[in-house]
């Protein structure tokens, strides 16, 4: 009975602390309708902050938590809202979704950057003092998280139905621009919410920290339990918040306490850690079907598609070019190249799933790591294997998006991060898959019996499998199906009234998405001979779509150029560890700065040729004639001899290159 | 019997009653006008007609089968066809892409499997030329001006050959030719046996082709009729005025609605 009640004390401060940081979580959500997926990891820096200041700096404990928590999370609070989130409520919450991605590896990176990997313990308060109830021991820590998740609990309650900004939060809930003709300030609104959403995030994770200890992504994916907390309030409803908190705290205290008892338990050894999973899943189902949206996207100004043709050309030149490359490069830098290939494949998933229907995914990499499981353990190195394992990708990508075929994007977003770390802590560490971190062994495939031994060779044959879906992905996009994906991107609503059930389009993109990945981790894994959990862990999955989002997601000229730098990332940051931090603080900003141009970098690639003709070649023409040389008419004007020809008079016969100015 | 039966609806939104128990039918094979002052609940009607919005109670029959918890997608297969008041043409799609997407899904599996041929084309063509703005078939959709999307929306609606077709205020942003050629091609649509609902804000047009009209206010059916008793209501009268003039002949709410 003392077991029982202790375990029920524990569950209760583990459900505070969850319902302070999920209450920040739905502050920010329902005034200005941006879901943080870096809430977790805005707790995660403070948490150090923290100790930057209380353990390494020495300054007293109050001062720390009042420099903290009153001071810099909510300026960061308000920084993020100001600089990151403004206007990201309106936007496509494929857009929030990435810029808030793009926050969270940020975070990640300065956090790393400054406090470079060591043994670091944050103190519970009061430690070693205990309260003594019977049989049942309690600590300080304990009662003071708890006295305080009250507390917010009450202040909240004050600010939000006492205060008159409160009001205006409660009334942003509805509609901001009503909120501004009425004379209310939506943008203060909005700041008020991300600063107190950023202090209760700083504040769960002081709380948190000294008992799951101070980690980069520990930290970071409490979110997860937040976010299956505020579920219960459909991210809106603050006392159903603190239920839901206090029932998956409670709940996940006795799964952990009484699991040991119980035997076979040890199979299952992460079993504990993904409880919020398993009660967002839960949840997930029960949700009532979410309305379509009526209220047309405004057309996106796509990246160019090429002709079959075109994209034939290229193709065959890419091949090419790396079958040159392979002939120069020995051993290592080898697997370098099968390895930029495999991630420009993965990208390419993210290019049908993103980039043409919108959707965003946090879990590639562990659709890859399915279909890289599936290759090795079936052990047949043969195109056959090779489709057991596309198809075993394929179905557990179905199995994800079915769950919550009734709800939006978001969720869907969210279901598939939660997704990943089931896999992470659970699936990946099972006797099905890797059992415990060991390495799997898997052979290098052979096509029609050709056995591809030499590195040299497989990296030319995974371009070309590169090459191949790309074809693929092309072809789709210029297809029945790639208009029905815009037209669903565009206008749902319209969409549903024409008989198009997104919802089932959408399970078999998000299957064919996770097929395409789960070939990528099959090729990886012949090509590697030996794969680990760690390749496929889902921080990976985050960057990958970073990467795709800076280079491109809407091309695959952006898949190919996003793999290769996927590639060179851990490379660079084992070559220069001082900065390794501020890499990945440099790709969360890329993103940020490219979210709401999801053609990217590449979009540049292909304004070149334009720009060359239209703008460079005049002005060098302009400033030196004498260098003028015969170019290509675009109209149907004659040839003309150029270099007679004046500056001025260049420009009268070009009616193109002075409209592009 | 009626192709479409509209039993006792009721729509709340947290306080507000945006349809109050509105009951009202639509003849096969005629155009239906649905009017009202703004915020009269009209597109919020239409909304769950089609399915987009829940009603918080009553019933929705299509042909006598109860529709009223049937998907959106479904409704389409069951025939029923729209447009938006609020623009939703795919607007990253050029207006043949448009209507080419409605034919793709019409056909379904079939639809999607098919190469383009010069049947589907020629289809397309058919389509934009009768409504009348083949000239933009290859601008995108979002360049286009509003008169023309709107049309766009109902040739991408015909696209699926309805047999309800519910049109949102489709004259907006027509001029007085383009209205006059709208109303004959509704005519048309009713003489080849499509039943029309439209809720539309242009009296002369509602006047001129519409069989049947319901008068919705506060939303509730406060007056159903012929164009002729329509336009002789009192009770529509005061909806519109807020007082009556039973003594004018000319009817003032043309003129207040139309200008």
């Amino acid at each position: 009975m003392s077991e029982f009640i202790s375990y029920t004390f524990i569950g209760i401060f583990t459900g505070a602390a969850y319902a302070i940081a999920a209450s920040g979580l739905v502050l920010t959500y329902s005034t200005t309708r941006v879901f943080n997926i870096a809430h977790g990891a805005v707790g995660m820096l403070f948490a150090f902050v923290y100790w930057d200041f209380s353990v390494k700096q020495d300054i007293p404990i109050w001062l720390s938590l009042i420099l903290v928590l009153f001071v810099a999370a909510p300026l960061f609070g308000v920084f993020v809202q100001r600089v990151l989130a403004r206007g990201l409520g309106s936007a496509p919450v494929s857009v929030s979704l990435v810029v808030t991605v793009g926050l969270l590896v940020g975070l990640i990176g300065i956090a790393q950057q400054i406090w470079p990997a060591e043994d670091r313990s944050l103190p519970q308060f009061f430690r070693g003092h205990l309260i003594h109830l019977g049989d049942v021991v309690i600590t300080w820590h304990q009662v003071i998280t708890v006295v305080l998740s009250v507390m917010v609990a009450m202040g909240l309650f004050l600010l939000l139905s006492g205060t008159r900004i409160g009001t205006a939060m409660r009334a942003s809930v509805d509609n901001p621009d009503l909120l501004q003709l009425y004379g209310g300030r939506p943008q203060v609104v909005a700041a008020l919410a991300w600063a107190v959403g950023s202090s209760l995030a700083a504040l769960a994770g002081i709380l948190l920290a000294p008992v799951v200890g101070l980690q980069y992504f520990d930290l970071t994916l409490l979110v997860i339990s937040a976010y299956a907390a505020a579920m219960l309030g459909k991210l809106t409803n603050l006392p159903m918040t603190y239920l839901g908190a206090m029932a998956l705290g409670i709940g996940q205290s006795y799964v952990v306490g009484y699991l040991q008892d119980i035997p076979f338990s040890d199979k299952v050894p992460g079993l504990p850690a993904v409880i919020p999973t398993l009660f967002l899943f839960a949840i997930l189902v029960l949700l009532p079907q979410a309305p379509l949206r009526v209220g047309q996207v405004k057309g996106m100004v796509s990246a160019p598609v090429p002709t079959l043709g075109t994209a034939v050309v290229w193709g065959a030149a890419l091949v090419a070019g790396v079958m040159v490359l392979a002939s120069m490069l020995s051993g290592s830098n080898l697997l370098l190249v099968g390895t930029a290939a495999t991630y420009a494949i993965v990208m390419l998933s993210l290019v049908l799933l993103t980039g043409y229907g919108g959707y965003v995914s946090l879990a590639q990499f562990t659709f890859a790591g399915v279909g890289a499981v599936a290759y090795a353990k079936i052990d047949q190195p043969n195109l056959f294997g090779l489709l057991v394992a596309v198809l075993a990708a394929a179905a557990v990508g179905a199995l994800v998006a079915i769950p919550v075929l009734r709800l939006t994007g978001l969720y869907l977003a969210l279901a598939t991060l939660a997704f990943a770390q089931l896999m992470d802590k659970l699936l990946f560490q099972s006797a099905l898959a890797f059992e415990f971190n060991n390495p799997l062994e898997a052979e290098r495939l052979s096509v029609f019996g050709l056995k591809l031994d030499g590195t040299g060779a497989y990296a030319v044959m995974m371009t070309i499998f590169f090459v191949i879906i790309a074809l693929v992905v092309l072809a789709v996009r210029q297809g029945p199906l790639g208009r029905i994906l815009v037209a669903v991107r565009d206008s749902p609503a319209a969409a549903g009234t024409l008989g198009i059930d997104m919802r089932w389009l959408r399970v078999g993109l998000f299957a064919g998405s996770a097929g395409i990945a789960g070939l990528a981790g099959a090729l990886f894994a012949g090509l590697r001979g030996t794969i680990v959990a760690f390749d496929f862990q889902f921080f990976a999955s985050l960057l990958l779509l970073l990467m795709a989002v800076v280079w491109g997601v809407t091309s695959v000229t952006g898949a190919a150029l996003g793999g290769i730098f996927m590639m060179y990332l851990p490379v660079a940051q084992s070559d220069n560890p001082s900065i390794a931090g501020l890499l990945f603080v440099l790709l969360g900003v890329g993103a940020v700065i490219l979210a709401r141009d999801p053609n990217g970098l590449a979009n540049l690639l292909f304004k070149l040729p334009g720009w060359l003709e239209d703008d460079v070649y005049p002005a060098i023409a302009r400033r030196l004639p004498a260098l003028s040389l015969p170019r290509r008419s675009r109209g149907d004007d004659d040839d003309l001899d150029l270099t007679e020809e004046t500056p001025v008079s260049q420009e009268e016969v070009n009616p193109d290159a002075v409209a592009a100015r | 019997m009626p192709l479409l039966h509209v039993d006792d609806v009721v729509v709340r939104f947290g306080g507000v009653t945006a349809v109050n128990q509105a009951s009202f039918e639509v003849e096969s094979g005629t155009i239906t006008g649905l009017i009202g002052p703004n915020g009269a609940g009209k597109t919020t009607c239409f909304n769950v007609i089609t399915g987009l919005q829940a009603p918080t109670s009553g019933r929705v029959l299509l042909d006598g089968k109860n529709i009223t918890r049937m998907p959106v997608p479904r409704r389409a297969r069951h025939g029923m066809g729209r447009t938006f008041q609020r623009l939703e043409a795919f607007g990253s799609l050029t207006v043949e892409d448009n209507v080419r997407v409605a034919l793709d899904v019409h056909e379904g599996l079939r639809g999607m499997m098919r190469p383009d041929d010069e049947a589907t084309f020629q289809r397309i063509d058919e389509l934009l030329d009768r409504v009348g703005i083949l000239g933009y078939a290859e601008e995108r959709a979002d360049s286009v001006p509003t008169g023309t999307a709107r049309l766009l929306e109902v040739a991408r609606a015909l696209a699926c050959n309805p047999r309800l077709l519910l049109l949102d205020e489709p004259s907006s942003g027509l001029d007085e030719a383009e209205t006059d050629a709208f109303g004959n091609l509704l005519l048309e649509l009713a003489a080849e046996g499509r039943t029309i609902l439209m809720v539309e804000h242009d009296m002369d047009l509602v006047m001129r082709v519409c069989h049947e009209i319901h008068v919705l206010d506060f939303g509730s059916i406060i007056a159903t009729g012929t164009p002729e008793e329509i336009r002789n209501s009192p009770v529509v009268q005061k909806a519109y005025l807020g007082y009556s003039e039973d003594e004018t002949a000319e009817l003032p709410v043309t003129e207040e609605v139309a200008r």
